[in-house]
Parts: C-alpha cells; structure tokens; sequence
C-alpha cells in the first residue's frame, strides 16, 4: 500500500511539469451566486437561485466540461454586507465567476471589488445605466437588459395607446427614478404625478386614494417584491383595478404573483421574456422548473439559467481554461449558447441585444398566474448607451 | 388638494394609528407593569398574520381563521414567556435587549422555515370585499373602514378592562410600583404572565387584522415594532390612554405628512424642490414628533404616574 501510494507520487511528481495544465484543468470551476436571499425581496433571489442550480443540473453538474462549485452567500440587500461578502468569495474561495445581484444598489457596491480582481459578473438582473455607457467594463455581462429598458416598454406603450394623463409610482432610491426617467424617455403625454414612496413601504392606501382623486388614463408602478404584492392587491381593493389601467415593471410577476393572485389579472408588464414564450428550449425550462420547484418561473430564474448557459459556453470555447481572462472575455462576448429568449448577442458593453414585450397576468391550464406575452413592442433592441462603451477586446 | 382627499387621507391615517395602537398597547403594558423591554413583540404581529394566513387557508374562511389564531397566538406569547422572558425581567434592559433580539433572529428564521419566503397572501373575507363610493369615483374599501371599527372596539374595551375592573386595578398598581403591589399579596408573576399573553394576542389580532391587505413575510413585523416605540414613547410608557392618542397622532402625521408635506413646501419653494424636500421630510416628521414630545413632556404625554 504505501509502496503503491509512494510509487504513485512518484509518477505523479515526474509528470507534472507536462501535465500542468491538465492539473489545473481537472480542478473545479467556481461560481459564487450572490443574491438577496432574506427579507422581503427574498423570493426573488430564490428564483435566480433556482434557476442556475436548475441549469447546472440540466448541464450535468459541470461547466465547459469542468465540474462546477457553487458558493451561494445572500447580500441582504445591504451594500456594505455584500461588499465583504464578495471579498471572501475572492480571496477565500476563488471564484471564477459571480452571478448576481438582484438589485442595482448592491450591484454598484460590488462591481468595482469583483472586476479589479479580473472576476467575472454576470449579472441576472440588475443593470445600471452606469455600467452600459462610459463607466462599461470588460468584466461585466449581463443577461438580463440595461435597466432603462424594461421601463421604456410601458412608456413607449402608454404613448401609442394615446394615454394623456398618467401617474408615475416607484420606490425612493436609484432604481425608481431610472424607471421613471425610463418611463418617460418615450412618453409625451402629461404625467400629473412622480410619486417617490419610501423603500419598503408596506400601505399604499394614501398613495392610492391620491391616485384615485387625479383620475388619470393609466399608472405606472416599479414596486418590486412585497412592494408590489401590497400594492395591486390594495388596489384591487380600492376598486380601482377596472377604472384605471396599470402598467408596470418587476411588480406583477411569478414571484409575487402567487401571492397577488387574481387581484394581479390583466395588469400588464414590460418585459424581455415570459414562461409562455414560444421556443422549445423555454418549455422544457419552464416544465423543468415547475416539476423541481413547483412554481412557475419568473425573469429572475429565466436569466439566471442563461447566466450558467453562458459560463458553460465561453468555458468550452477556452476548452476549459478560465486563467486566462482575455480569451474568456472574447469567448463570452460571442455568447454561443442558444439562450431561452431564442437570438442573443451582446452589444460591446456586455448588455444583450434582444426583442422587448409587453405582457398581461393570465391563468396557466393548472391554476397557477403567470405573465404571458401580450405583443412584441422592440425589436433586437440594444440600450442606448452602448454607443459611449469604449471596452475594448 | 381637494378637501375630500385630506378627508380620505384622515381616515388613512386614522386606521394606520389604530394598527399601531393595536401592537402598542401590549407593548406599553409590558414595558410600564414589567419594565421588560420586548423588541421581540413585532414578531408576535407577525406570527399573528402567519397563523391568519394558515388557519384561514385551512379553515377556507377568514373569520374563522381568525377565530383559531388569537387563542393561538396567545399560547404562543404564554409559552415565550415561561420559556424565555421571564428569566430575564430582573436582569438589565441591555440583556433584555440582547436576548430578544435573539428570540427575533429565532422566530424570523423559523417562520422562512415553516412558510418559505414568498409572501403568503389571503383575501379579504367576502362580506368586506367591496368598497364605499364616498365622493364621486372615490372609492374606500369596507375592510378598512372594519379595522377602524376593531381597533375602536379594543381600545374600548381596553379602556374598561383596566380602568373599571379589578383585574385594570392591578396592572394600574403595577405599572406604578410592582414590588408593592407584591408585598400587598398579589401574585405578581401570574399577573405579569397574563399581560404578557395578553399583550401577544393584541399584536397577533394586529397582524391578524392586516394580514387580507399587506402580504404576509417573515419580516413584516420589523418595521411596525419601531413605530410601536415611537408610539408608546411620546404616549408615556405604562398609559393605554396615552398610547391611544399617540398612536393616532402618529398615524395621522405619517400619512398626512407625506400628502401635505410637498403641498405646503410648493408655497414657498419651487414645485421640484418642493416634492423633493417634501418627500425627505415626511419620513422623518414622526420621529420629529417625537423629539418635540420628549423635549416639553421628557416622561411623554400621558405618564403613568409613580
């Protein structure tokens, strides 16, 4: 035995020189998921959870080929904690590759300490407008969109169906006013109010008396995660639902939905995919997510899932490599994966270019609510700061 | 701003004050006859809506949902108290502090385990599912205008049970000087457990009673305890009839000032300065209150006397 385990060094030592590469090759590749895992927004980052444990599952466990380790730390939705968070990731873990965050706050506190480490981030859903124009950088991808976008949707909507007057709502921090100034690059019409509410705010009932007494066309809510659930619920209940027509962002979808319920129906969305999107890779998802979870997913998951298609696929492109950072990047940037949305490439600053819908809160076969698209509003729409990206190859 | 919307805003203000008066008061009874800080009561509110939320769904009705979760919220706060709190009423508010924190972390946690952390949600029972039209397209809904009947009908009934019954004569007596009352004869402990069941089911009805319109979380009970200080501070710590009123001033001045606040700035400042100050201002004009408060009456506005 030990004569065997001496012979083995032996060998083992004689060729290593040769086989450095192939050593560092049969190591793990190391992804840290950082999410917003506990307090109100928690359902959320347990979808992006789901969702990349998902495809890993469907990819084998491995990526590139390479077995794959997954670290997932909750940032609590506090900058400060996820800032530490990530730092031990680096230092203690290596990791390779950092998926996350769920909100833009948290992204803009971790995006300088992952990519001066030459750490990837890949972000599922946060999308500053600070990282997709001058400010881009090389180490950041996102599946998801540039923030501004999704808000467009509805404001681009709101001014082809003639609304005049609208009502804007969003929480008080940097996130609710992109998604007003989002809204409103495309909208011409009055809006009577920009309502600012303070972050987590649980009562809407003052909010929605106001709204009720200005009588506008349409309103348009940003309140994601219990926000949200509050929110239609209350507004369902002040009768307002059938008199004035919402149009939103990350407020009515599966995460909230099954706690909304029928009070969410006919509310409509911007969004860049839903479960009912008709491409073969998306049903198998949406199928494959419902059996392990029992719930239907939403974009949080979705991106998420693309997220670790894409790891998988600039890894491969490496044949498995992820020391070296520039070919990673080269092979990222040419996103060779069949997303579940169906065409994706990414603009040079990380962000894709996809088509954008609006969607409505129906009822699926089973009983359960989801967001199905209504009509396609832009076409392989890439952001608008792109252009000022100067990240080079 | 039309005078049927600061009407309307009122009666907003007025049914966030009696919610909070709800919680409070336990609070308040707990704090004066025991001197125990319990951070841990926001928790009892949540745990209310949770048992709301799970005996409703259970028993496919609200009412008897609610039926099943006070006298279950109830033996929950009895069996905290035996277990944990009543090891610490003789030691420092600082350990009090400490330790229910702990029994926060605990429950929160044990919650996320029990319901995971989507937002549980019930509907409002049908009976008070529609809404009143108070002015032309203004519409209130009926279950609000029920909280506002509850926690008018508990504040009465508080203000009998403790000023016109024996049992109120005793938690008064407490709040004043407990070892007195003790050494008179009374069975101190047996009171104290009383009121402290007795104040969980009050907060557990509040979240109960909240639970058909904010989603049901483990965390829903954080912010609502911070109120609840603020409540019983500028009421005078021990006084029912003082968390009372400053419950609907702090009702009334959260949901006001956030609606008057941008209006009356507009007089003097320019409209997008205005909404902005207006809008920084609001949160904060409660916790202003209670500074105001505390600096004329130091003991707050109703002090249970000692």
């Amino acid at each position: 035995m030990k004569q065997m385990s001496t012979m083995r060094f032996g060998l083992a030592a004689a060729v290593s020189l040769a086989v450095a590469c192939a050593a560092e090759a049969q190591e793990k590749v190391k992804v840290g998921l950082v999410l917003s895992l506990s307090g109100p927004p928690a359902a959320l980052g347990v979808q992006a959870k789901n969702g990349f444990e998902l495809a890993l599952k469907d990819l084998g466990g491995k990526l590139g080929g390479r077995e794959a380790e997954v670290f997932v730390v909750d940032d609590e939705l506090k900058p400060d904690v996820a800032v530490t968070k990530v730092k031990a990731l680096i230092d203690r873990d290596k990791v390779d590759f950092i998926v996350g965050p769920i909100f833009s706050n948290v992204l803009g506190a971790i995006v300088k300490p992952v990519t001066d480490s030459k750490v990837f981030l890949v972000s599922p859903n946060a999308g500053s407008s600070t990282l997709a124009g001058r400010g881009c950088n090389p180490f950041y991808f996102s599946t998801s969109y540039q923030n501004d976008q999704v808000h467009q949707v509805s404001g681009h909507v709101a001014q082809a169906r003639g609304y005049k007057k609208t009502y804007l709502v969003a929480p008080n921090y940097q996130a609710g006013k992109d998604a007003i100034s989002g809204f409103k690059r495309d909208y011409k019409g009055e809006v009577v109010e920009e309502s600012y509410v303070p972050l987590n705010t649980l009562d809407f009932q003052s909010e929605i008396s106001k709204i009720a007494s200005m009588k506008p066309d349409a309103i348009y809510a940003f309140l994601p995660g219990g926000m949200g659930v509050n929110f239609i619920k209350q507004y369902k209940q002040a009768g307002l639902a059938d008199r004035i027509p919402v149009l939103s962002a990350f407020t009515v979808d599966e995460s909230t939905l099954p706690a909304q319920g029928e009070a969410a129906l006919g509310m409509f969305s911007g969004s860049n995919w839903a479960p009912d999107l008709d491409t073969a890779q998306n049903k198998r998802f949406v199928a494959g997510y419902l059996a392990a979870y029992n719930a239907v997913p939403a974009s949080y998951a979705f991106h998420a899932y693309d997220a670790a298609l894409l790891i998988d696929s600039a890894v491969k492109a490496t044949k498995g490599d992820v020391a070296d950072k520039q070919a990673l990047r080269t092979a990222m940037l040419k996103a060779d994966f069949t997303s579940l949305r169906g065409d994706f490439k990414f603009s040079q600053n990380g962000f894709p270019i996809q088509d954008f819908y609006l969607t409505k809160v129906g009822k699926r076969p089973d009983g359960k609510f989801e967001t199905q698209i209504s009509e396609k509003v832009f076409s392989n729409y890439a952001d608008p700061y792109a252009k000022d990206c100067a990240a080079t190859n | 701003m039309s005078t049927t919307l600061l009407l309307i805003q009122i009666l907003n203000g007025l049914q966030f004050g009696l919610i909070l008066f709800l919680v409070a008061a336990g609070l308040t009874l707990v704090f004066g006859v025991m001197d125990f800080i319990n951070l841990a009561h926001g928790v009892q509110y949540m745990v209310g809506a949770y048992l709301a939320a799970a005996f409703s769904a259970m028993f496919g009705s609200f009412v008897l949902g609610l039926a099943a979760a006070l006298p279950t919220a109830l033996v929950i706060g009895l069996v905290l108290e035996l277990l944990v709190f009543r090891h610490l009423y003789a030691r420092s508010h600082l350990d009090q502090v400490l330790a229910t924190f702990g029994v926060i972390v605990f429950l929160t946690e044990a919650a996320r385990m029990i319901w995971g952390v989507e937002p549980l949600s019930i509907d409002v029972p049908a009976a008070l599912s529609g809404s009143i039209e108070i002015a032309d397209g203004v519409l209130y809904p009926v279950y609000r205008v029920a909280i506002i009947a509850a926690g008018l009908g508990v504040g009465l009934l508080l203000y009998v049970v403790v000023n016109h019954t024996r049992l109120g004569m005793l938690i008064r007596a407490g709040a004043s000087n407990a070892p007195m009352v003790s050494a008179l004869g009374v069975d101190i402990r047996l009171l104290f457990t009383f009121v402290f069941g007795f104040g969980a089911m009050l907060a557990g009805f509040a979240g109960a009673m909240v639970a058909p319109i904010l989603s049901v979380e483990p965390s829903m009970g954080d912010t609502v305890v911070i109120l609840a200080f603020v409540v019983i501070v500028i009421g005078g710590i021990g006084s029912i009839r003082g968390t009372f009123l400053a419950a609907l001033l702090v009702g009334l001045v959260d949901t006001l000032g956030r609606f008057v606040a941008p209006a009356l700035l507009k007089l003097v400042l320019d409209p997008a300065a205005a909404s902005q100050t207006g809008r920084a201002i609001a949160p904060m004009l409660v916790y202003i209150l209670m500074a105001a408060t505390l600096f004329v009456r130091p003991a707050g506005l109703f002090p249970a006397r000692r």
